[in-house]
């Protein structure tokens, strides 16, 4: 494949109009500017809601039926050139605004052109808005800040796992093997750049080579129970964002503990969302809170950068156990 | 030469055993012999004092009690041992050990630092207590008393407070009262967040305190005493420190 003359100048793009903060942006976008319309019309402030509300009438249904048929429209319209696709979005607009019109005033052939351009000009606005909006958000600026965010295992667990199969060599070297085995594939996804997305059920098997490496360390003090049946092996997601939390579970879960401690593993599918859930016991007042919350907060911030407002990432603690759900939008690989 | 007698201290199966196969590589140029094991610094405490060890392999990061506030009980015993500290990755912890010179070797441990650092503690002797005091960073969990071959430990929790008599300070729990030879003040240093001064020679646990009473009848200036939880007895406050308690007394309440 032949590189790109700059990395850096990404080339325009529609946004994902399935996207729920896109979908978002253009609600909020297209009611501000009635609101702004209204009050330029309007001077006095008690007669400026009733204006708003017919305004919004006006605005809805239009707004309402664009959104519905770009939404599926979205991926055929990215396959476009910019341009075309802009204008291919803009044309729409206008035959939505200019059947809604007839639907509603069937014969008001004067004001027409008035809500033609009205239309155009809210489009015009928005398409304008969310080009500015994703090239802030462009992927090159967006992969510095993954990169940076690219979580990090930590130094504890890697001496601490070399002396591990250091104890091993001799008693046991096929298991030794093993565990370097793990050790190194685990390393390479943590060293791999430039990866979008992962198949789920890579992640998932980097999660059992983990694991492994855990068990080996903590032994019958840690016990792992996996219900990952459900799991769609195909959906993709961000590299490396179900591995920390599990160490985050085994380093804040069972490390502290004396006694034996259940870890929960569940990954499922519903409807179009891919649920994780990780559990651990909760130990009040353990050392290090912090460097959970800031693991947390870093996937938090790589699933925005990849998703948007359409992932969720919550903790709770409950019956003296501390749980992480994360959602994100089912993708299948393709 | 005789053997010297280890004792080896760390949560992880693995590392112990590590360590057991170094002891054994180098017996040549330094004759070992493991005398007991503890899986955390709890079972230290109870397996340590009657194993006659004389130096501890101690792993710092321990679940239940950490390395370093397990040497600083172990330094009260009549025959506290040398203690070489293990760790895998703490900057803080190697930090503290280079400033109070304490010894420890890092994880992956090699053969020929094994040798050199149980040579080296075997020439030094336990370290001092108030190094490992200056070394560790966190509050301890556990008060400490050590007899002859025994340490029992209190948990911090347990005490509703801490009386100055004489040389000693005795703790006061809801079961029983133990004697520590600490000063009252270092005591109220390290706590200081969980215990507040009532009286020259008194610490009460703030979560204890249920509420004052008046007491020393109706004349000019009134005195009061602290009412405890799950004690009967009354606390008298000194009027020097009735200000600090009242005003700790009303951020509680809000």
């Amino acid at each position: 494949m032949m590189a790109r003359p700059s990395q850096n100048v990404q080339p325009d793009a529609l946004p994902d109009f399935r996207n729920l903060g896109v979908i978002a942006r253009i609600v909020i976008g297209a009611h501000l500017l009635a609101l702004g319309a209204v009050m330029y019309a309007e001077p006095a402030w008690n007669a400026m809601p009733e204006r708003y509300v017919r305004a919004a009438a006006l605005l809805e249904p239009v707004l309402l039926a664009s959104l519905a048929v770009l939404y599926f429209a979205s991926d055929s319209l990215a396959r476009l050139p910019y341009w075309v696709g802009c204008a291919l979005v803009l044309l729409l607009v206008l035959g939505l605004a200019w059947s809604t019109h007839l639907y509603f005033d069937p014969g008001a052939f004067a004001t027409t052109p008035r809500t033609l351009m009205l239309a155009a000009i809210v489009a015009v606005v928005l398409l304008g808005y969310l080009r500015l909006n994703t090239r802030a958000y462009s992927p090159a600026l967006a992969e510095a800040r993954l990169q940076a965010l690219q979580a990090r295992i930590r130094p504890h667990f890697l001496f601490n796992s070399l002396n591990a199969v250091l104890s091993l060599m001799r008693r046991d070297p096929a298991r030794a093997e093993r565990t370097l085995e793990d050790l190194a594939d685990l390393f390479r996804e943590l060293m791999a750049e430039g990866r979008r997305f992962v198949r789920l059920a890579d992640e998932i098997s980097l999660l059992e080579r983990y694991a492994a490496i855990e068990q080996l360390r903590l032994g019958d003090r840690m016990r792992i129970a996996w219900e990952i049946d459900e799991a769609p092996s195909d959906a993709l997601l961000p590299p490396m964002v179900l591995q920390p939390l599990l160490e985050n579970a085994v380093h804040h879960g069972v490390e502290p503990a004396t006694q034996v401690s259940d870890i929960m593993v569940r990954i499922g599918r519903r409807g179009d969302r891919v649920q994780a859930r990780i559990e651990n016991p909760y130990h009040e007042g353990a050392p290090a809170q912090k460097g959970n919350r800031m693991a947390l907060e870093n996937i938090r911030e790589r699933l925005r950068l990849y998703f948007d407002a359409e992932a969720t990432l919550v903790s709770r603690i409950e019956n003296g156990r501390y749980r992480v759900d994360i959602e994100i939008p089912y993708r299948a690989a393709s | 030469m005789s053997e010297l007698r280890v004792f080896i201290a760390d949560d992880e199966e693995p590392a112990r055993e590590r360590l057991k196969s170094l002891l054994a590589d180098i017996a040549a140029e330094m004759p070992t012999r493991v005398v007991g094991e503890a899986r955390n610094g709890i079972e230290v405490m109870e397996a340590f004092p009657a194993s006659g060890a004389q130096v501890l392999l101690l792993d710092v990061a321990m679940p239940g009690m950490s390395g370093l506030e397990a040497a600083r009980h172990l330094a009260r015993l009549p025959a506290s041992p040398a203690v070489v500290f293990v760790t895998a990755h703490d900057e803080h912890a190697v930090e503290a050990f280079e400033l109070n010179a304490l010894d420890y070797l890092m994880k992956p441990v090699r053969a020929s630092r094994l040798a050199a650092a149980l040579r080296k503690a075997q020439a030094t002797g336990a370290p001092e207590a108030d190094r490992l005091e200056r070394a560790s960073k966190a509050r301890r969990e556990y008060f400490s008393v050590a007899e002859r071959h025994r340490i029992v430990l209190v948990p911090v929790s347990d005490v509703i407070y801490l009386k100055a008599e004489l040389k000693y300070v005795t703790l006061r729990t809801r079961t029983g009262e133990h004697v520590v030879e600490e000063p009252l003040v270092t005591l109220e240093r390290e706590f200081a967040e969980r215990f507040v001064r009532i009286h020259r020679n008194c610490l009460v646990a703030r979560a204890a305190i249920r509420g004052f009473e008046r007491s020393g009848g109706t004349t000019e200036e009134p005195s009061w005493s602290v009412v405890l939880d799950g004690l009967e007895a009354r606390l008298p406050v000194s009027r020097r420190q009735w200000p600090v308690v009242k005003e700790l007394v009303a951020e509680q309440g809000e």
